[in-house]
């Protein structure tokens, strides 16, 4: 079944960003999407996958090596020739074992020929890509953990069933889970980039334009995709371009301090909020074309960077986006 | 024919209907729960095979059977890897059906719901639910279109499908006057999922092309509404202002009996489409859904299957598999587990002892320390703190706001430390579980601030109450433990009527009751001027007492903390 397109999705802008923000600029680390069942989370993570620029990487390896990894894992990497391919994604299931993810031994191999191989995991396949989680609020704590601990690290160690084993695993962590149902642990919230809170429109019209693209999907799927290839094709160019001007914005001086007070002044523990805040400033810049990161981009990110590392105050009923939007009004007015 | 009074007759007639969509494009609709066992149900399921093959889907289908891999069986008898396929490709085209779908493991719900948004897979959930916070994976019948409570039927007999005159794609588009409709019909019914409404739009067509005709009709729209729409409704209607009944005037939830909507519905000289179809959806609104929603406590699962209640897959008391490790400090030995973890090794083994690859099955099994596997169960340590708060006028006029907080400071620290909270509140004549055994933070926050106060002290009621959510837990092998806020001076009686002397004696047995099955008990009273009823309670139940007469949220909490901390393994 064809994918939805991306920019067919209606609406849900934040969101959007978001992801955007992390295909340009991977090293942000994740994004957390917070909402109700049916309101499109699972469709835009999944959306994603088309419309990133294909990657180069090793022939025949099961990691998709770069160059730089072939080098750097010289013992795991196929080395076979570079060719082209699309960014992997990987939609982890609710209930994928710690085998599965990490990877394990090679039964086939083990049975056949008596060898012991390592079969790599989800994790492995999503070196380069994403790996998207639904529901990942209701994931057993160890298996989150692993997965925090390997996205921050960039590789995945494998020490067990006697086989030792280093690969590259460098994913964007997309996570989505509804808070009523449970919440996710703020040790590791704090450990995701982004977090952005998805709602349901509100709005008739917004919700009859969604029924009317779901149905146009629905009755005819590759026609739709086709319908939209060329919106999807403009922001894959979007995130392409925003990719290669990345590294030529710096943050100046007085961006920073801005960062650092806007944090002060909300209370965020922590200088990760600080530096997301930063990252994702200059990714939302790059992805805009910008030619330098300004307090509008700053300020246009920050609910994304920082709601999720807002200390809870349980007798303050004001949302953390709310507190963020008037510090933001208090400080840059 | 009028949908409103078709929707009367036997839920039979309605799930008939759901079920001939779904043989019509099980791609499209993905499915439907049937809730309720008996023959009924299962003279319907019998008419869907009939159409649909369905493949049966055992509740503990492990991993590999459910995706396919690797027969390790086959592979070991035939000394080479055996592919098998999984169930989700074997029922591919036809659809998978499950049988007690509320006690469905997680892990399965997550593996399937990946598969319904793939495409091509369909499901039956059978849902045996009894206890009122057990319903199937709300992540499967968010997505299944249909939800039929056959619990009420009294027909088995001659249950089938009529086959279906037309296709869903000979079927025309929804004009936009129609989504229009749908969507207000849906914000009226409180359904906020998309995805529903995406059903919604979809079933119309599909009644459509039942009736073999290519363009949707006002009755297709209703009938849609009836079945995707109304099941998951989440609150009533709200009612025209100049047809409310005298008795009721504050501006509460409307209660109304069914007669007297559908009075109020034929009295409406010419009704717009959306009105017809909240009418419709009206009717068709499960009967305990629409008392609870008429009390004004919507269950609030924004868009989960509209029958069931919180989900608790995850703390059933589950064995949860095996994880490498030594047999000792109480963990056991899987054996099963253990021989799996070793039998791939053992050509690898023999080569290394020397001895010849190629006949694997000479000799004996070779295990290693790295090969053994224990059991790994449910976390006991899950602990429930189950709050009992004193809502009437005596204990709470001032202090409830103290008493909200503070449960709100243990939860925001409980779901740090993996422990959960219930909340109990009595007042008047009544006591309620406000809050089933939960670690969510937002639901908790919203049920507090709803929470009113005033009314008289029905303490026996409170106690019991807090009593069974205790026993539930203990059943399912956590461990409980009860804060009471309470300043203990009953008076109401465990029936519901006035009198002190009677009320404190209710209150008397129910606190020997909790102390008879040995729940840890602390009494809380937060009063202005404590009494000694409280600290009489509390040597009733053998637990221990707290005057905190000016305590803010913060010391509650503190001072509860230090009593009994919360989230230590029990």
């Amino acid at each position: 079944m064809a994918r939805f397109p991306f920019s067919a999705i209606v609406g849900q802008d934040e969101m959007k960003q978001a992801l955007l923000i992390a295909a340009v600029d991977p090293s942000i680390g994740g994004v957390m999407v917070f909402g109700d069942r049916g309101t499109g989370k699972s469709t835009a993570a999944r959306a994603l996958a088309g419309l990133l620029p294909p990657i180069m990487a090793a022939g025949g390896c099961p990691y998709g090596c770069s160059k730089d990894d072939q080098a750097r894992y010289p013992d795991v990497c196929g080395r076979g020739k570079m060719i082209k391919r699309p960014v992997p994604f990987v939609d982890m299931p609710l209930g994928a074992t710690e085998d599965r993810v990490l990877g394990s031994l090679d039964l086939e191999r083990a049975l056949r020929s008596g060898e012991k191989a390592f079969e790599p995991g989800l994790l492995a396949k999503a070196h380069r890509g994403f790996l998207y989680i639904d529901e990942i609020n209701l994931l057993e704590d160890h298996l989150v953990d692993l997965l925090l601990d390997v996205a921050a690290s960039g590789e995945n160690v494998v020490e067990r069933e006697g086989l030792s084993v280093r690969h590259p695993a460098k994913f964007v962590l997309i996570g989505s889970g509804n808070p009523e149902e449970g919440e996710l642990r703020p040790q590791l919230l704090d450990r995701f980039g982004l977090s952005v809170e998805v709602r349901t429109p509100k709005d008739i019209d917004t919700r009859i334009a969604i029924m009317k693209r779901v149905a146009e999907n629905e009755a005819d799927p590759e026609g739709f995709a086709a319908r939209w290839a060329g919106e999807d094709e403009a922001i894959l160019r979007r995130v392409a371009r925003g990719k290669a001007r990345l590294p030529k914005l710096v943050p100046d001086e007085e961006m920073l301090r801005d960062a650092a007070h806007l944090c002060l002044a909300v209370g965020a523990d922590g200088l990760r909020g600080e530096l997301t805040l930063m990252r994702a400033a200059r990714a939302l810049a790059a992805l805009e074309g910008a030619k330098k990161i300004t307090r509008k981009h700053l300020i246009a990110i920050a609910p994304s960077a920082l709601r999720h590392r807002l200390r809870r105050d349980v007798l303050d009923e004001t949302g953390s986006t709310v507190r963020i939007t008037r510090a933001i009004a208090e400080l840059f007015g | 024919m009028m949908p409103v009074e078709a929707a009367a007759a036997d839920p039979l007639e309605d799930a008939v209907l759901a079920a001939r969509l779904f043989v019509l494009a099980p791609a499209t609709f993905k499915g439907l729960v049937l809730r309720g066992p008996g023959p009924t149900r299962e003279a319907l399921v019998a008419a869907i095979t009939e159409a649909v093959p369905l493949r049966r889907l055992p509740g503990h289908v492990d991993d590999e059977r459910l995706l396919g891999g690797i027969d390790l069986a086959a592979s070991l008898s035939a000394g080479k890897p055996v592919p098998r396929i999984g169930l989700i490709e074997e029922a591919r085209g036809g659809a998978l059906i499950a049988g007690m779908a509320e006690r469905m493991d997680r892990g399965v719900a997550g593996r399937l719901a990946q598969a319904l948004d793939e495409g091509g897979t369909a499901l039956v959930l059978l849902d045996d639910a009894a206890a009122p916070d057990e319903a199937p994976p709300a992540s499967l019948a968010e997505r299944l279109a249909f939800s039929c409570d056959l619990a009420a039927s009294r027909r088995w007999q001659g249950v089938t499908l009529a086959p279906c005159g037309g296709s869903l794609v000979a079927v025309g588009q929804l004009e936009d006057a129609d989504l229009r409709a749908l969507a207000a019909t849906a914000e009226v019914l409180g359904v906020e999922s998309l995805r529903a409404l995406a059903f919604t739009a979809e079933a119309a067509r599909g009644l459509a092309a039942l009736a073999g005709r290519k363009t949707v009709d006002k009755a297709d729209l209703a009938g849609a509404v009836r079945l995707v729409l109304a099941p998951r409704a989440t609150r009533l209607p709200p009612q025209e202002p100049s047809e409310a009944p005298p008795e009721e005037p504050p501006p509460s939830p409307p209660e109304m009996s069914p007669e007297e909507q559908s009075d109020s519905d034929r009295q409406q000289p010419e009704p717009d489409l959306s009105e017809i179809l909240v009418a419709a959806a009206k009717a068709a609104i499960p009967p305990g859904l629409l008392e609870s929603l008429a009390q004004g406590k919507a269950p609030r699962r924004a868009s989960s299957s509209g029958t069931g209640q919180k989900r608790k897959a995850a703390t059933r008391g589950k064995p949860l598999g095996a994880r490498a490790g030594m047999p000792r400090g109480g963990a056991k030995l899987a054996l099963i587990d253990s021989l799996r973890a070793a039998v791939p090794w053992q050509a690898v083994r023999r080569c290394e002892n020397g001895a010849n690859a190629a006949s694997p099955s000479a000799g004996p099994i070779i295990m290693r320390k790295e090969d053994l596997r224990i059991r790994r169960f449910e976390e006991r340590a899950a602990r429930v703190t189950i709050f009992a708060v004193d809502a009437s006028g005596s204990a709470a006029a001032a202090r409830l706001a103290e008493a909200k907080g503070a449960v709100e400071l243990m939860l925001a620290q409980a779901y740090v430390t993996r422990s959960e909270v219930a909340l109990v509140a009595f007042r008047g004549t009544g006591a309620e579980l406000l809050l089933p055994p939960t670690r969510s933070l937002t639901r908790a926050r919203r049920t507090l601030a709803e929470l009113p106060g005033g009314g008289g002290t029905p303490l026996a009621l409170g106690l019991n109450a807090a009593r069974e959510v205790a026993e539930a837990v203990i059943a399912r092998g956590r461990s409980a433990a009860l804060v009471i806020l309470t300043d203990g001076r009953a008076n109401i009686a465990a029936d519901g009527s006035p009198g002190r002397a009677q009320a404190a004696a209710d209150a008397e047995t129910a606190a020997k009751a909790i102390a008879a099955r040995g729940i840890e008990a602390l009494v809380v009273d937060i009063s202005a001027r404590p009494g000694p009823e409280g600290a009489a309670l509390a040597k009733v139940l053998g637990g221990r007492f707290l005057a905190l007469p000016r305590a803010d949220a913060r010391m509650l909490s503190a001072a509860i903390n230090a009593v009994q901390p919360l989230g230590k393994a029990a």
